[in-house]
């Protein structure tokens, strides 16, 4: 690991007055850490801000307003939290394990970075990690990357198929979640999933902050009505990350018709993925296996498993 | 470089750190407490889990500087008075372990996880603080690996001690492991 300088910020202002050229913020370090492990990450300065008090859950407007620094296992195990936005638990409680949720902040688990093996390892190019290097992803191990919105499409040294790893991620985007997020040139929201970006021509870019910028808070509108979860499928029962997820919030009316839907997919993109075109087919429509299906194709049809592209026999349902 | 003061099995220490040192490799090489294991140094093992504050975490990707002030509980701070705490004895009891380097981490995991509320992946109802059942010892143990592949003896230990409403706390060594519930 490269030496670093180490400072603990008072404040959020006073940790981004500590920023400078080469630094990053620490959280609670349990993806940060590994990627300086690993030399995927070179800081010669780290802020810790995981101790900057903005560890509290309260209520804001019929919404609620969630400290950047909140523990992930302390978000998932709040009673208003459990009781007003499932989803949301249910993404957080199945994402790592439950040490690193112990650990992990609300802030560090949106700017985690892609778990894609060639980004972790430095002996192989990526775009990602450095720019201009290739994707060996391409034509490689891709299982568990994106299908939607990538840039394999694009010349070599825009390639990059990576995913963003976080299942919490997934939930605040279906949820309209807004991230406060304070800079140099002062505070702003951000509405998700508007804070992580697609690859483009620019893969090493994971999100739409600039350098200095500090995630100080999440608020959550009021949940959508009906009812919502949060499923994973992955490659083993727990502690390992998605192959694809889905963070779906359903109001159904009397007469079984959807009134209203959310939906967004984990594990297909290089963001957490709003699933617009399945939700507005799944709008007014009956709430029937069926009719998920169809809404579910509309999503997919312009999926690219696999570069370059390739017609894919039709998928075995069962 | 950074002057640190950490309290470990009640002992406080005062240390000048080099601010790439893990938790880890502090608590093995600069106070020999070779008790937590070096498994994978990534936070995927669960080897190293010790408790922080009376939470339990991967002491890998701890960075010890930023851990100024924190009350860590390592496996041989466990035991008290000469008593073995009722997740050591209940392992024993249970032949939960057979090579053994996982135990250290699986049973400071435990008694963090003993303490832990809320629901987990495999609760039906979020508003319960469910009852331990294997299932939900098993998801609630997932960040602890054995290699050797002594999960049921493990989930068994753990579920004696739950069910004998043994609670987590190195201070709570007192209570009776062994319930003998079938698991």
């Amino acid at each position: 690991m490269r030496p670093f300088e180490y400072a603990r910020a008072r404040d959020a202002d006073d940790a981004v007055a500590q920023f400078r050229a080469g630094a990053m913020y620490l959280g609670g370090g349990t993806n940060l850490v590994d990627l300086m492990r690993l030399g995927v990450a070179e800081p010669d300065y780290l802020v810790d801000v995981s101790r900057l008090g903005g560890d509290r859950i309260e209520p804001s407007g019929d919404g609620l307003l969630i400290g950047a620094a909140v523990r992930n296992s302390d978000l998932a195990a709040h009673p208003v939290v459990r009781e007003r936005y499932p989803m949301l638990v249910r993404a957080v409680l199945a994402g790592a394990s439950g040490q690193v949720r112990n650990m992990a902040t609300v802030g560090g688990n949106l700017l985690q970075r892609t778990r894609c093996p060639y980004f972790q390892d430095v002996s192989k190019p990526c775009n990602k990690r450095q720019p201009g290097s290739g994707c060996p992803a391409v034509a490689g191990d891709h299982r568990n990357l994106a299908i939607l919105g990538h840039s394999a499409g694009l010349n070599a040294a825009a390639q990059c198929v990576a995913t963003h790893p976080s299942d919490m991620a997934v939930a605040l985007a279906a949820l309209d979640a807004q991230v406060r997020v304070t800079g140099p040139d002062g505070s702003r929201v951000v509405l998700m999933p508007g804070l992580h970006r697609l690859p483009g021509d620019e893969p090493d870019r994971d999100t739409v902050l600039r350098p200095g910028d500090l995630i100080t808070a999440v608020e959550l509108p009021p949940p959508p009505p009906g009812r919502s979860t949060y499923r994973k499928v992955r490659e083993r029962a727990s502690f390992a990350f998605a192959l694809v997820s889905l963070a779906a919030a359903l109001d159904v009316a009397g007469d079984g018709t959807v009134r209203g839907c959310r939906l967004a997919l984990g594990g297909v993109a290089h963001l957490p993925w709003r699933a617009a075109r399945a939700e507005r087919a799944l709008t007014g429509a009956a709430a029937t296996a069926d009719e998920f299906t169809r809404a579910a194709d509309a999503e997919l049809a312009e999926a690219q498993p696999g570069w370059p592209p390739r017609r894919s026999p039709s998928m075995p349902r069962t | 470089m950074g002057d640190i003061t950490v309290r470990v099995n009640g002992t406080q220490h005062s240390l000048d750190v080099d601010s790439r040192m893990s938790l880890l490799d502090l608590l093995r090489e600069r106070l020999g407490l070779t008790g937590t294991k070096k498994g994978c140094d990534h936070g995927q093992c669960g080897a190293c889990t010790v408790l922080i504050d009376g939470r339990r975490a991967v002491s890998c990707l701890a960075l010890a500087v930023a851990h100024d002030g924190t009350d860590v509980t390592t496996v041989e701070g466990l035991a008290g008075d000469g008593e073995l705490h009722p997740l050591q004895a209940a392992f024993i009891e249970r032949d939960a372990f057979q090579c053994g380097y996982c135990t250290p981490g699986q049973l400071c995991s435990a008694a963090g996880m003993l303490g832990e509320a809320g629901p987990s992946a495999v609760t039906e109802d979020l508003a319960d603080d469910p009852a331990l059942t294997a299932a939900e010892i098993r998801e609630r143990m997932s960040g602890n690996l054995c290699r050797c592949g002594a999960y049921v003896n493990i989930v068994a230990a753990i579920g004696d001690v739950a069910a004998a409403g043994g609670a987590g706390a190195p201070e709570d060594t007192g209570a009776a492991a062994g319930s003998g519930a079938a698991w």
